[in-house]
């Protein structure tokens, strides 16, 4: 497909929905790039190649070409869903759109580029498994650029495209390409990412989307939709280390059910690890041990459960324990304390400061937490660090020190994205102003408590 | 070796789940909207999932039109009863009544009275959350909403300020008067639904199958006919929903794709008589779910206009 779409092409009438009853993956990814960059007609583009486009949006498509496009169909109206977005041609929020193909289902978050950059792609990236960093061809590598890589390495995505788009415009020059590509290369060593592939396309054209480019001979990689479709995700599943979070404690009230009298069960989702029946945990922060009894779920008792499973666990010893605690696995401890030392994405208006208290969200609990140090700003359009800066504004990262009112049981951001996260909500407001990555531990928890709970 | 890996039900059912277990921690008088539409009957499934073997720890709630299919009431209090579970259920007609809904002139369609409805029930009950079956993948305003979606002491949705939502940290921190409305179908789509019903043999309305009914084309859509008016002593609940002389009534071959009303639903012609018909429906599909919809199709913004207001 060369030509920008015409309403014809669009109603080609081809279904690749995945065939119904057959287990099919599911990739999360997130598109970030700056204004005009194409994101919106790179999403637009993979839905209408996919055949993932349906007659009534196709006909908004054309309401909308007609009233402000000058008949052009504009792909990015597909994604820019509130009145204002469109009338100013702009994208406000992380809009989540969902397509499939035979091989997978995809989730994507669209996240603007103008701003609230920073916060935005903190919210979209922060559950993908992959992000595409759009680049135009023209410009090259630009502020925003290594902004977005290095928001993609902060938050640890596993796979990073670097999509090189708008070839179209510099002739297809392979060239140029390889200048971009040595470009990253200077500086992507700064930053740990595992995985990263860049492709030349042109979004609004099509090439090297879904269909290969008959413009790019020098290239022999895949095309974008087919890179996604294979690219490994199945070990950014963390299987190391079991951590349950306890959610929720299920105790039935009366139950009819006599076996159910001494029910405890302990919800949660398995933020990582593995856990069997008959396996020894530790509960925190009081340091009993115990024997898992039984993995409870509606569809009966399973032997084991694992990352990210929502289940039910029955303990050998009735312990006092509620939401917020932790069952761990013996093999790897996690940290314990109140100081803690994190980076942070500002997402809020009203600065960070030293001295201000917040209520912090970590898995399953809320305290309350005093910032008692900036350490240092990350200027992340050129990495230099600034040392001690008296705030932290919208869109900052930065590094800071905190003491919380009840321990965290945590790991590392690192090693661990669910028990190594939190978020800092602003009293009184009740806004979300933070988001943070912990540092690990300096040293595992040391428990009061070795023997078997009676 | 075992694979330790989900598929993609799997996995939107165990966030989903994750999603109901913080609202039963988190807030104090949570309520579960359920009409005994398709999107809701998963809720149901997922919140035996999250919380059995305790009850269900929320009463439901639903809101009527007065103006439903009569299967769909039949199939929601069967469903409640069996599970177990409250059902409350609050009615537009009773808002008229009282004065807290006020119909627009020459508007038949009920759509919109039922916000008030809905908050009214919100602010009688003090439900300072209440858990609903919309998708993102329904329609673009949709898109843009969270899984938890903050609405202020008017039940308004504003999306150029919503709360970021990161890894699976969800902020549900209320000030009073304040309510959160909680999707936990948010990722899904319409498919996913489809082949959750299929693998969890969910019982679903037999009106989402195919059947006879009588019908009248109006707005591009096939419209069912009202059930008959006999009370003579009221008005015709269904005046100006009926069709004219230039409305000719037809026997079809019908099922629903998506349930609002009797009179913003449009029937959809189809043979599809089992789970597996409709998910090959929906794989051929050329026109999306809420192209169905009468209410979606006001104007461009119609679903943001309402979810401002405060809509499900």
């Amino acid at each position: 497909m060369s030509n920008p779409p015409t309403i014809s092409d669009l109603r080609s009438p081809i279904s690749q929905s995945p065939s119904s009853g057959a287990p099919v993956e599911l990739l999360r990814f997130n598109t970030c790039g700056s204004v005009d960059d194409g994101k919106s007609t790179l999403i637009g583009r993979l839905l209408y190649d996919s055949k993932s486009l349906m007659e009534d949006q196709i006909e908004a498509l054309e309401r909308s070409a007609d009233l402000t496009g000058g008949g052009q169909i504009n792909l990015a109206n597909l994604t820019d869903g509130l009145r204002a977005e469109r009338e100013q041609g702009i994208t406000i929020d992380v809009a989540y759109r969902y397509f499939a193909t035979p091989r997978r289902k995809f989730i994507v978050a669209d996240t603007p580029g103008h701003v609230q950059y920073t916060r935005n792609m903190v919210t979209g990236a922060s559950t993908a498994n992959l992000s595409i960093v759009l680049v135009d061809a023209r410009q090259g590598v630009i502020e925003q650029s290594r902004r977005h890589t290095y928001l993609a390495s902060l938050l640890r995505i596993p796979h990073l495209v670097i999509a090189i788009n708008k070839m179209d415009l510099v002739d297809w020059s392979e060239q140029r390409y390889l200048e971009i590509r040595s470009e990253f290369e200077k500086f992507l060593p700064l930053l740990d990412i595992k995985d990263v592939k860049f492709i030349p396309m042109s979004a609004l054209n099509g090439d090297n989307v879904v269909d290969p480019s008959k413009h790019t001979p020098w290239y022999v990689g895949p095309t974008l939709l087919g890179h996604l479709e294979t690219v490994h995700i199945a070990s950014d599943l963390n299987l190391n280390g079991f951590r349950l979070p306890v959610q929720w404690v299920n105790r039935p009230n009366n139950p009819t059910n006599k076996e159910l009298h001494d029910f405890r069960g302990l919800s949660g989702q398995v933020a990582s690890g593995i856990i069997k029946v008959g396996q020894k945990v530790m509960v925190l922060p009081s340091g009993h041990r115990s024997t898992v009894k039984e993995i409870w779920t509606y569809d009966g008792a399973i032997p084991e459960a694992f990352c990210p499973q929502s289940v039910t666990i029955q303990l050998a010893h009735d312990l006092d324990i509620s939401r917020g605690d932790m069952i761990v696995g013996l093999e790897s401890l996690p940290g314990m304390g109140t100081d803690l030392h994190a980076k942070v994405c500002w997402m809020n208006a009203r600065p960070l400061q030293r001295g201000r208290k917040y209520f912090l969200k970590h898995t399953t609990q809320t305290v309350q937490a005093v910032v008692t140090s900036i350490d240092s700003r990350i200027n992340i359009n050129n990495y230099e660090v600034q040392p001690e800066p008296s705030e932290l504004v919208l869109n900052d990262i930065g590094e800071i020190r905190i003491k919380t009112a009840k321990p965290l049981i945590y790991d590392g951001y690192a090693t661990n994205r669910l028990t190594g996260s939190f978020i800092l909500i602003e009293q009184g407001t009740n806004a979300t102003v933070a988001a943070g990555m912990l540092q690990p531990a300096l040293e595992a928890v040391k428990p009061e408590y070795n023997d078997f709970a009676i | 070796m075992k694979s330790y890996h989900l598929d993609h039900l799997e996995y939107l059912e165990t966030e989903a789940i994750h999603i109901m277990r913080e609202v039963a921690a988190e807030f104090e008088r949570p309520a579960l909207l359920f009409s005994g539409g398709k999107d809701s009957i998963c809720l149901l499934r997922l919140a035996e999932k999250a919380f059995r073997p305790s009850d269900i720890p929320m009463p439901f709630l639903n809101v009527e039109t007065g103006h439903e299919f009569p299967e769909l009431i039949e199939f929601r209090d069967r469903r409640a009863a069996e599970l177990g579970a409250k059902l409350i259920v609050r009615t537009v007609d009773q808002a008229i009544a009282n004065g807290t809904a006020v119909p627009a002139p020459g508007e038949i369609s009920r759509n919109k009275l039922q916000i008030p409805v809905l908050l009214g029930a919100i602010e009688e009950f003090r439900f300072d959350c209440a858990i609903g079956g919309a998708r993102r993948d329904e329609e673009k305003a949709r898109a843009k909403e969270r899984f938890f979606s903050f609405r202020d002491a008017f039940g308004q949705w504003d999306p150029k300020n919503q709360r970021p939502e990161i890894w699976n940290l969800y902020n549900g921190r209320l000030n009073p008067g304040e309510n959160m409305r909680v999707f936990p179908l948010s990722n899904w789509t319409e498919m996913d639904v489809w082949e959750y019903i299929k693998k969890e043999r969910l019982e679903v309305p037999n009106i989402y199958f195919s059947h006879q009914r009588e019908c009248f084309r109006r707005g591009g859509q096939w419209l069912p006919v009202p059930p008959a008016h006999t009370d003579a002593t009221k008005p015709d609940p269904y005046a100006g929903a009926r069709p004219t002389a230039k409305e000719p009534i037809k026997t079809l071959v019908v099922r629903v794709r998506t349930i609002a009303d009797m009179i913003s639903t449009g029937m959809i012609e189809s043979p599809a008589n089992t789970v597996d018909d409709i998910i090959g429906e929906v794989s051929a599909a050329r026109v999306t779910e809420r192209g169905t919809r009468a209410d979606d199709k006001a104007s461009e913004a119609a679903m943001e206009d309402r979810k401002k207001a405060g809509y499900f």
